[in-house]
């Protein structure tokens, strides 16, 4: 490694990402400056509890941080919460913040992360109509949710069915509103749709699909109930709006840097601008294992691209490629997620939804497996990240024969 | 809170004190114990947890899950004694515990 001791590293956004790229840069022996800026008020945290065990009171709101409160002074990181940064000015190398401050570069790493989506229909400014991203958020869901509580979720990806689920673990009632014909429409088999609508359904909750919401109506401010495009009303107390989320790239964007529907980075984490990273939800990526590139939203890839972009700072030799993964936890159902399903052609199920443990395998003409859905079923998707990394070929005659152990199915 | 120790794969020890009703990962994530990723949060999902439990405590850490195990089956390093930290609740019982840590949870 060059000498780091006189370099100064901003990062813009102090969330997974951001507070990950941190500390794998000191963990890799970066030894000069690291200042973190973010809008948030406190120090970097794990979101998926927000909807998940954290939601229905199991997790307490310090096991949400990323790491201790000391770490950061120990491992002399200076963290700049409350603090947006408005600019970047690549030819100084500076970025401003909004309390006027100007702070230079030698390396700038942009983990600004995504946004809920808004919907552009009439009522989304009342009372208990809220989103799911931040702890603030989900503090105001859960102040919203309780016995006798009625929830309705628009949008039926996997935080709005998260919600529903512990929605009820905490004695309210939950209707799903999605405008497609299945839930988890872009980003799950139809197979897994259908047995995550069922599983929802059998545990109560109300599922509607293929329905369009016309506004959100209220009385004295408040929310109380979601109009439908065929006229009915479904009543609720409070209504999570979870209809996908946004790339950050304005910043970026802004100062010249490369966008598409994220910021275009390398495997490297590098942006258009060689000074510049970018990780984390705001990316715009290539996929290795997929011949293209797409935006992630999920805590591996924030992590995988904080270690690519420390690595490269750090003149480390770049880490092998990782497969994609995600996971959903639902009621006691435990969904992992390998790989995507680009190249797919056909499915290949092992196990039976109906016992709530089974998985959906994608192959490509060729039966090189692309993608597993594992549901309650961690041997095969620990299987499928394997044989996905390794381009290996199956054969769907073995995938559905339960008799044959996922292990053997692994080294053919 | 009883004391508990993971070392890491060159030798170097952490003795940290581990919360009653946490989870051993927690122990560890919280006292910025490297070698631990815990990259889903505890979530039995990722395999980043992985420790391989010293024999003379394998009696009172329990027995792994059916999931962790599903889990353990593929992970890198695998051995009898390996377990996922975050799989593993601290009791008063495993004052003392000796974990040691794979090379790399990745
Ligand atoms: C409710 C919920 C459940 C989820 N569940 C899962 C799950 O089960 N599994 C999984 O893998 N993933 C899950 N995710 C996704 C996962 O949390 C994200 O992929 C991850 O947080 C991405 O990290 P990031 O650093 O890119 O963005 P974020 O964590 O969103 O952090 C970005 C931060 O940057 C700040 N920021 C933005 N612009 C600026 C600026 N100009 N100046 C300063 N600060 C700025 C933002 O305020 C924010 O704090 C979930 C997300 C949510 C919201
Ligand atoms: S932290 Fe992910 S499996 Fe233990």
């Amino acid at each position: 490694m060059s000498d780091t001791a006189q370099q100064q590293i901003v990062i813009v956004g102090a969330g997974h990402g951001g507070g990950a790229v941190a500390a794998s840069l000191r963990q890799y022996g970066f030894k000069g400056g690291i200042t973190v800026f973010g809008t948030e008020p406190i120090p970097p945290y794990q979101r998926p509890p927000l909807s998940k065990a954290w939601l229905k009171g199991e997790a307490d709101a310090a096991s949400l941080a990323l790491r201790p409160p000391a770490f950061y002074d120990k491992a002399d990181i200076s963290l700049r919460l409350s603090t947006t940064v408005t600019a970047i000015d690549r030819t100084a190398k500076t970025v401003t913040t909004d309390s006027g401050e100007t702070v230079g570069y030698d390396w700038l790493i942009l983990a600004t992360g995504a946004r809920a989506r808004r919907l552009p229909i009439p009522g989304m400014d009342l009372a208990g109509v809220l989103e799911l991203r931040t702890a603030a958020d989900a503090d105001q869901l859960k102040a919203a949710l309780g016995p006798g509580r009625k929830l309705a979720v628009v949008g039926g990806g996997y935080i709005g069915l998260e919600a529903a689920a512990s929605a009820l673990a905490l004695g309210a009632t939950a209707t799903v509103i999605e405008r497609e014909s299945r839930v988890l429409a872009r980003v799950a088999s139809e197979a897994l749709s259908h047995a995550y609508q069922t599983a929802h359904r059998k545990r109560g909750v109300t599922i509607e699909l293929g329905a369009q919401v016309a506004a959100l109506e209220g009385a004295d401010g408040h929310v109380t109930g979601v109009r439908l495009g065929d006229g009915r009303l479904v009543p609720c107390d409070v209504a999570l709006v979870g209809v996908g989320a946004v790339a950050n790239v304005e910043l970026a964007r802004d100062a010249g840097i490369a966008c598409d529907q994220g910021i275009i980075v390398d495997l490297a984490a590098r942006t258009s601008d060689p000074a510049v990273f970018a990780v984390g939800d705001c990316t715009w990526r290539p996929l290795p294992h997929y011949g293209r590139d797409f935006r992630l939203e999920s805590v591996p890839n924030a992590l995988e691209q904080a270690r690519q972009a420390a690595g490269a700072i750090c003149g480390r030799a770049p880490a092998a490629p990782e497969v994609p993964w995600f996971w959903s936890d639902q009621f006691d159902l435990k969904l992992q997620i390998v790989g995507l399903p680009f190249g797919a052609t056909h499915t290949v199920l092992r196990g039976d939804p109906a016992t709530e443990s089974f998985a959906v395998f994608h192959l490509a003409d060729d039966n090189s497996l692309r993608a597993v859905e594992a549901v309650n079923m961690a041997d095969a998707f620990m299987a499928g990240r394997l044989l996905i990394s390794k381009g290996s070929q199956l054969a769907a005659d073995k995938i559905c024969d339960m008799s044959i152990a996922m292990k053997d199915l692994a080294q053919p | 809170m009883p004391q508990v120790t993971f070392i890491e794969h060159n030798g170097t020890a952490h003795t940290v004190e581990a919360e009653l009703g946490k989870s051993l990962m927690e122990a560890a994530v919280g006292n910025a114990v490297p070698g631990i990723d815990a990259d889903c949060g505890g979530a039995c999902a990722c395999a980043t947890c992985h420790v391989f439990v010293e024999p003379e405590w394998e009696a009172k850490t329990g027995a792994r899950t059916e999931a962790e195990s599903a889990m353990l089956n593929f992970a890198a390093e695998v051995k009898p004694n390996s377990r996922l930290s975050c799989q593993i609740p601290v009791t008063a019982e495993l004052e003392g515990l000796v974990v040691r840590m794979p090379e790399g949870q990745h």
